[in-house]
């Protein structure tokens, strides 16, 4: 898509300016927060921040794999996977972009 | 857990904060990740996953119950990956 890539650095700046504290303290506040969201998926719990989406975990049960360029059978694990689904607002806003 | 108790565990775990602060900061955090996606631009937080945009192109699809043919536009759908260091800790004991 276009250029930008937007990181850590630039979420802490946001709520730097957003909220007066300094530097240093907005920037363990992002942490915090996908601290916090990831602690509560770890422990099997779903995720839903309103008119954002839901971080859900989903259970997949051990099947057999083929590595596809040698055709040699190997073995998936039971695993738990994450998936995210975007709310109607998030949608919207992402879809209407043009 | 949902928005509002998440904003909570941040107020316990940041006493000197009023709780107003920690809603403009949760609040702020979301709203930036979603202009950033509505721009077209992906958002990168290692260790927890990226955030992107996915084309979907414009495709003839049919009605499955009356077998028309109905143009289906194109659009762009948000899109999130997991990061590494969230996938390895989702399957560790």
């Amino acid at each position: 898509m276009s250029g930008k890539t937007v990181t850590r650095a630039d979420l802490s700046e946001a709520v730097y300016q957003e909220v007066g504290l300094s530097r240093n303290e907005s920037a363990e506040l992002v942490e915090s927060v996908l601290d916090e969201i990831s602690q509560n998926l770890v422990n099997g719990e779903n995720v839903k921040i309103s008119s954002f989406g839901s971080f859900i975990v989903r259970s997949k049960d051990g099947r057999i794999g083929r590595n596809p360029k040698t055709g040699e059978e190997v073995p998936i694990e039971p695993r738990r996977v994450l998936v995210f689904r975007p709310s109607q607002v998030l949608k919207t806003r992402v879809s209407s972009r043009r | 857990m949902i928005k509002s108790e998440l904003i909570s565990r941040l107020v316990e775990a940041n006493p000197h904060l009023y709780q107003r602060d920690v809603e403009r900061i949760v609040n702020t955090i979301f709203e930036e990740i979603t202009n950033a996606l509505a721009a077209g631009n992906r958002v990168e937080l290692r260790g927890f996953g990226a955030f992107s945009v996915k084309h979907r192109p414009s495709r003839i699809g049919r009605n499955p119950r009356t077998g028309d043919t109905v143009d289906v536009p194109e659009k762009f759908v948000p899109y999130f990956k997991t990061g590494k260091d969230l996938r390895e800790r989702l399957n560790k004991k």
